[in-house]
């Protein structure tokens, strides 16, 4: 077993290189994916090995950008598709919800999809207003698209290449402030999970912590500090959004009693919402506590200056913990 | 003098009539039948061309009058109408090769006649029983687009992808693939459209655009989608504009096919405005008569595409009594079977609206589907 230490952007890359190299119908296409290997150089080095025709530098036109590959998907090509930032997806929300979800429905499945949209999302880099959105729930909320958020290296390799290898349309939500933050030993050769599953990440006893995307490592790092007060949580990295794998949360649940979700998008409808009613419908009888919600406020993204305010932290993780524990 | 005190008087834009099309207006048969020539589209066109031509336009006209009959008598939900658009649909449908692929908007029933598609498919549509029943691969014909432009991001991306493919520019004419988009004149004001004549542009894609200018989207009329005439618009993104009277089939099908040759060769994109007139409402549920004056209705039926061509055949004895009676057998047989055929469509089982909402199906959806199952199978017996 060889292994390499990469990021998650890393992760991303070599993925993307992967399933471009096992399929010839892939191809990437988005502003600056080109030459200059994406802002976040999530495709860097891909132009040069596959050319521009099949690593294509779009005009700055999102919503051109999906309905080109709208075209593209019909043609029998899996356009990967790079939104640049997660504010700049909604010029493209019409032809993502209106015609990339519908394309299998209304021509009775004769007319496939093959589509990954990816989004890096979530604040946590300084940036001005519209790059640091979680528009995950607008999406989640919309039939015929799936949706998901890899939240480590690993599973960035992974699910980027199962993400392109599935014939539904997959909204691929990437915590951009993980981009380059953390390093993981990665085994090419290793099984990976489905795709549409999600996994416990820490085992524990007490209460059930579910997160995806960035707040994965907020949540582990409040169930590390936890442990040190001698309070056991599990975590959960949810991973898939649409559909929902609630197997193994319900199972934890049920064990625990107790379940906090934290995500950085609003609270008001967001994943949470979806997540806390599927638990109070299934798991009412092993609840011991109400599931609480600790997410982004029901505010458009502040100022860089106060987002550590904004995005659910550590210390508020704990105190839905201790909420939840206390009730 | 402006009207308005913004700019010049849309009048003095368009000139006084906004019917003629203008000098610039392509056309190789007069209103009144009469043969003309032009010196970039001209070619001629056999005995056997001019008759299917007004075959063809002959049977659309009845699709789209049983359609709407069907629609008075509650049969379809709603209709939307192509009367007087007829020349346009044909001349483009039938200048298509059967690799090329189109990408409709909802009311390209002509073109998808010339495409082999089954009208009850049309009627279908707007009956309400499926969202279109037709494998648009069967035919390279899509299913219609109900949002306005959307689809003329897809037919630049599949496109894209003719190119990719390596079917462009390789001199074999039953390999050298085209695309081409549909959509009307309150289209070209969607960021889509342009969006799509942009990427157009920029990759040389093998696409025509094909918008038929009928003058009114809705109740919205050409001058307020634009001031200067549509075709103009194209030079702006790069790539040539033809505005070709929509309502001669000769000229429109010589425009489009120039077009679609020129996009099969590798020489990119064209804008083609057909100019015509929608002498029905926008839809069934739409009274054209709150605004607009029946005095240009009465100017346009006067340009009617069928008749036209009507006299040009009767004037050069192409149109025998033989022909025209077999064709008016052959369009009433038509009437019978969409009437008969609407009739008989059956409204589909309710639990295949769970069906092919993903191409991998979700445990979700199952799930639904077959709790919903249980609930329908639990009055089962209950009425009596």
């Amino acid at each position: 077993m060889s292994t390499t230490k990469i990021t998650l952007a890393k992760g991303l890359n070599m993925g993307l290189r992967k399933a471009m190299e096992d399929d010839p119908k892939v191809l990437i296409m988005g502003e600056d994916v080109g030459k200059l290997g994406g802002v976040f150089r999530i495709t860097d080095g891909l132009q040069k090995d596959f050319g521009e025709d099949r690593v294509i530098d779009s005009p700055l036109a999102e919503s051109g950008i999906v309905g080109t590959a709208v075209g593209m998907a019909l043609r029998g090509y899996r356009p990967v598709v790079e939104i640049q930032f997660d504010g700049f997806v909604y010029p493209a929300y019409d032809q993502i919800v209106c015609q990339v979800a519908k394309m299998s429905y209304r021509s009775k499945g004769r007319s496939k999809m093959p589509m990954v949209i990816r989004i890096p999302f979530g604040g946590g880099i300084g940036a001005v207003e519209h790059h640091s959105e979680s528009p995950e729930a607008q999406f989640a909320h919309t039939p015929g698209l799936k949706v998901v958020a890899c939240s480590n290296p690993v599973d960035g390799y992974w699910m980027i290449q199962q993400a392109i290898a599935s014939d539904d349309p997959v909204i691929f939500l990437e915590p951009k402030r993980q981009y380059h933050a953390d390093k993981a030993e990665l085994d090419e050769s290793a099984t990976p999970d489905p795709l549409f599953t999600s996994r416990v990440v820490r085992a524990g006893t007490d209460a059930t912590v579910l997160a995806y995307g960035p707040t994965v490592k907020t949540a582990l790092k409040a169930a590390e500090a936890a442990a040190t007060e001698g309070k056991s949580l599990e975590v959960i990295d949810l991973r898939t959004l649409s559909p929902l794998d609630m197997g193994p949360v319900f199972e934890s649940v049920r064990r625990t009693g107790h379940a906090i979700i934290t995500h950085e998008a609003h609270v008001n409808l967001g994943m949470g919402a979806e997540v806390s009613a599927r638990i109070a419908e299934e798991c009412f009888y092993s609840l011991e506590a109400p599931v609480l919600r600790v997410g982004g406020f029901d505010i458009p993204y502040p100022a860089s200056r106060i987002e550590e305010d904004y995005l659910p932290d550590l210390d508020r993780v704990l105190d839905a913990v201790d909420r939840s524990l206390d009730f | 003098m402006s009207h308005h005190g913004f700019g010049p008087d849309l009048a003095e834009v368009f000139g006084p009539s906004q019917q003629d099309g203008g000098p610039e207006l392509v056309q190789l048969l007069t209103p009144e039948g009469e043969r003309v020539h032009h010196p970039e589209f001209d070619r001629d066109f056999s005995a056997e061309e001019l008759r299917g031509f007004y075959r063809d336009m002959v049977l659309t006209r009845r699709i789209d009058t049983e359609a709407t009959a069907l629609q008075r008598h509650g049969e379809l939900g709603i209709w939307a109408q192509l009367l007087g658009q007829e020349a346009a649909q044909i001349g483009a449908g039938r200048a298509l090769r059967p690799q090329d692929y189109v990408f409709p908007t909802y009311r390209e029933h002509g073109v998808a006649y010339c495409r082999g598609v089954d009208p009850l498919n049309l009627l279908g549509l707007f009956r309400g029983v499926d969202h279109g029943a037709w494998n648009p691969n069967d035919n390279n014909f899509g299913l219609y687009t109900i949002v306005i432009g959307a689809q003329a991001l897809h037919a630049t991306g599949y496109a894209m992808g003719i190119q990719r493919d390596g079917d462009v520019g390789t001199g074999d004419p039953d390999r050298d693939a085209a695309v081409i988009a549909h959509f009307g004149d309150g289209a070209s004001s969607q960021g889509d459209v342009n969006e799509a004549f942009i990427f157009a542009a920029s990759y040389n894609a093998p696409v025509v655009f094909f918008c038929q200018n009928n003058q009114w989207a809705i109740s919205e009329p050409i001058e307020r989608q634009s001031r200067i005439p549509l075709y103009q618009r194209a030079l702006g993104f790069g790539f040539p504009g033809v505005r070709v009277d929509g309502n001669d089939v000769l000229a429109t099908y010589a425009v489009t096919q120039a077009a679609l040759q020129r996009a099969r060769d590798g020489q990119g994109p064209t804008f083609v405005e057909a100019y015509t007139y929608r002498m029905g409402a926008h839809t069934t549920t739409d009274d054209p008569t709150r605004y607009r004056l029946s005095d240009d209705v009465e100017n346009w039926k006067l340009k009617d595409p069928i008749a036209r061509l009507a006299a040009y055949l009767r004037r050069n004895g192409l149109a025998e009594d033989a022909f025209i009676d077999a064709l008016k057998v052959e369009a009433d047989e038509l009437g019978h079977y969409l009437r008969e055929g609407c009739k008989a469509l059956k409204d589909p089982e309710a639990l295949s609206m769970f069906d092919h909402v993903y191409a991998e199906e979700t445990d979700e959806i199952a799930a639904q589907r077959e709790g919903y199952a249980k609930y329908l199978a639990s009055f089962e017996g209950s009425h009596a």
